[in-house]
């Protein structure tokens, strides 16, 4: 976290529209290398929409991206996977009709030497991720439409880790998982963070988040309010950006903060 | 050292009742067995409402040759509705298609290289293949690079390849066909005889142990649970049953007296007193569309492809996210639907010894009926190809067994239609049952 190292990832002055909403209007943020920035705001606030501009599922209209210091050209999904961005979105985003093995390697897939699906291959080491994230998941052969809301969310999971990602981006990615396996994903956190991946991590549980970000940066209506050490504010002074676009002195005001 | 997955499919497996247990071991898909069950009940109707001509080998072996044009469509259907497209020009892009190759092989090639040259039939079915996967491509291009929807794009196709079939002779049939070419129609001389079906019979059979052998030691390979020895034994005993079965049926309907007689004379044969039978063997256009049949399930379930075509099937945007090019795969489908389409039509054209501007009329219909009914789901991302090739067999199954009982065309058309919707109503009862 030396701020004499290029940060891993910086978006400067990111903009996109829908129609006539602004959805992300000027926004900066970035990642340095094991480090977790959380992403905060209200509902409709532009977090998602930030981070798949990241991770190549939109196209920004104005703003540029950095990876490690250089100018990246992102403009698909597979760009950013070839920058070692990997995404867990807040929609799962799973193929519904193909197993979980299939689903990891989705666009990825190990294949024998003579060209063909290696289907067993991909499933023992489906076992191995699985087992790592959710010892108890065992249904490897039915389609994922079939399990349950959290087992999807172990999918998506693992599907990020399997190939190891520099940058994570993680939607809320507890959003459907029973307390174990929230401790256990935080337990992830911590491994990878460790392991000098940077993680933007989108969560609407402050407590959470205090307990595992380096840093918050707080959206409101597409500008980002302001950004801040964990150490240098309080759970209350963050719910204050969230709601109210308030900037405590211990945050780095951005451009949607109001005085 | 014991595999946890293993012990814990086994406690499941010992808490089933035996039938549930069979079919688990098996993994029978019970779908498809349920489709096979309608098959034999209709063959069964159709053999005791005609008093015992439906089950002959004349008759199926002639049910086969009929069946395959529509088999070979029904496969890339498949794909097509698969990923939540439709495809209505087929039946017009086989008659455009059908049309070219008559042309090239009645009209074109006679002038460059004269009558029944060798290469006259190959030079024919590469140009119609050629074109078949030109005008799939332009299809697919304008389905996926300029998004209109699937369902306009090939409704202007039905409207344009018909025209476009009309306009290539202003209407004119075009025949004869040249002889070899006429092979892929079927026929006594389409066939491929007794000791060539049973060569091809027991290679198809050695490739069913082979693969069930193979699966098992991939398997074995990282400890994974194993169906039990004797449901292997089963199945494979099972497959080659059916394989060597459909053979001796073949085998078992012999050429008609006028052409063995024509036979005899021409190779200097004297008829021995109790006749002489010569079997026809496997059709060739029955080859042709298992042969597609079991290139296509290989494309979708052992490629990157395959893969991708179930995947976007699913959720589009999951595919899109997963850094797949949606697009492209999109097209190459079409490009594939393009080229079956022009197998087809050269089995069709062949069969009727001419090329004709109706050819393949309505056959867009019985494609879909048959993947539809063959359990591909028009909400994306289900369907196997053995599936739609047996709902073809059941649609042409239908239609022939009342032809066979002297049904007017209305009321064989009004039977079909009803089937149609029926099997898909109880199809969705099926999944609602074991989703
Ligand atoms: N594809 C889209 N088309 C049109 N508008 C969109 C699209 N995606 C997002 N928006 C709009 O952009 C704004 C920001 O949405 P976004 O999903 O980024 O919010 P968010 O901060 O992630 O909210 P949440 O906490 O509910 O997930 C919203 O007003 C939303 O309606
Ligand atoms: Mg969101």
């Amino acid at each position: 976290m030396t701020s004499t190292q290029a940060p891993l990832v910086d978006m400067e002055n990111i903009s996109i529209a829908f129609g006539g909403i602004r959805a992300v209007d000027g926004a900066s943020v970035n990642l340095y290398p094991g480090e977790v920035v959380a992403l905060l705001g209200h509902n409709g606030a532009g977090k998602s929409t930030l981070i798949k501009i990241l991770s190549g599922a939109y196209k920004r209209d104005s703003g540029t991206i950095k990876v490690n210091g250089e100018e990246a050209a992102i403009s698909n999904p597979r760009d950013a996977k070839s920058h070692g961005i990997e995404t867990i979105y807040q929609t799962l985003a799973l193929a519904d009709n193909v197993d979980t093995a299939a689903n990891l390697y989705l666009g990825r897939e190990l294949m024998t030497p003579w060209g063909t699906l290696d289907d067993v291959a991909m499933e023992h080491s489906a076992r191995e991720v699985m087992g790592r994230l959710n010892p108890r998941f065992q249904r490897f052969k039915d389609p994922v439409k079939a399990l349950s809301g959290g087992q999807r969310q172990s999918v998506a999971i693992a599907r990020a880790i399997l190939f190891n990602a520099r940058i994570l981006i993680m939607d809320e990615p507890t959003a459907a998982l029973g307390p174990q396996e929230t401790a256990q994903v935080g337990e992830l956190i911590k491994q990878l963070k460790s392991e000098g991946i940077g993680i933007f991590l989108i969560s609407h549980d402050i407590h959470d988040v205090f307990h595992l970000a380096d840093r918050v940066a707080v959206m409101k209506n597409g500008q980002v309010v302001g950004t801040a050490k964990v150490g240098d504010v309080t759970e209350d002074e963050v719910l204050g950006m969230i709601i109210l676009g308030k900037c405590p002195p211990g945050a780095i005001p951005g451009p949607g903060a109001v005085n | 050292m014991s595999d946890p997955a293993i012990s814990l499919d086994r406690a499941r497996a010992s808490e089933l009742g035996i039938v549930a247990r069979f079919f688990k071991a098996t993994e029978l898909d019970t779908r498809l067995l349920g489709m096979i069950g309608a098959l034999v009940i209709i063959w069964l109707a159709f053999q005791f409402l005609s008093g015992g001509q439906f089950l002959t080998p004349r008759n199926l072996w002639n049910l086969s040759v009929q069946t395959s044009s529509i088999a070979v469509m029904a496969t890339g259907m498949v794909l097509i509705i698969v990923t939540r497209n439709i495809d209505l020009s087929v039946g017009s892009v086989l008659g455009f298609v059908g049309m070219i190759m008559g042309v090239t092989q009645a009209e074109f090639l006679p002038k460059l290289i004269g009558f029944e040259h060798p290469a006259t039939w190959i030079i024919a079915l590469g140009i119609g293949i050629l074109t078949g996967a030109l005008i799939g491509g332009f299809q697919g291009f304008i389905i996926a690079f300029l998004g209109v929807p699937a369902f306009i794009v090939t409704l202007g196709g039905l409207l344009v390849w018909r025209g476009a079939a009309w306009w290539v002779t202003s209407g004119r049939t075009v025949a004869p066909m040249d002889s070899t070419f006429r092979l892929m129609g079927g026929g006594p001389e389409g066939a491929i005889g007794a000791t060539w079906s049973w060569v091809v019979g027991i290679i198809a059979c050695l490739a069913i142990v082979a693969m069930v052998v193979n699966s098992r030691r991939q398997r074995k390979r990282f400890n994974f649970p194993r169906r039990p020895v004797w449901a292997e034994v089963f199945m494979s005993a099972v497959g080659c049953g059916l394989v060597l079965g459909a053979v001796a049926l073949a085998n078992a309907y012999y050429w008609p007296i006028g052409i063995v007689r024509k036979y005899a004379e021409a190779s200097g044969i004297t008829i021995p007193d109790g006749g002489l039978f010569i079997s026809h063997g496997i059709a060739l256009p029955v080859l042709i569309a298992v042969a597609t049949g079991i290139i296509m399930t290989f494309v979708t379930t052992r490629t990157r492809f395959g893969r991708y075509v179930f995947a976007m099937g699913g959720n589009p945007e999951a595919a899109d996210l997963a850094g797949i090019n949606t697009r492209w795969v999109t097209m190459k489908i079409f490009i594939i639907m393009g080229i079956l389409c022009a197998i087809a039509g050269a089995i069709s054209t062949a069969r009727l010894n001419a090329a004709t501007n109706a050819q393949g009329t309505l056959d867009e219909l019985l494609t879909i009926a048959a993947a539809v009914i063959g359990g591909t789901s028009l909400a994306g991302g289900v369907g196997t190809i053995a599936g739609a090739m047996i709902g073809a067999l059941l649609m042409q199954s239908l239609s022939s067994g009342m032809v066979l009982l002297g049904l007017d065309t209305p009321l064989q058309n009004i039977v079909v239609g009803l089937v149609l919707v029926v099997a898909v109503w109880l199809d969705t009862i099926y999944r609602r049952r074991t989703a």
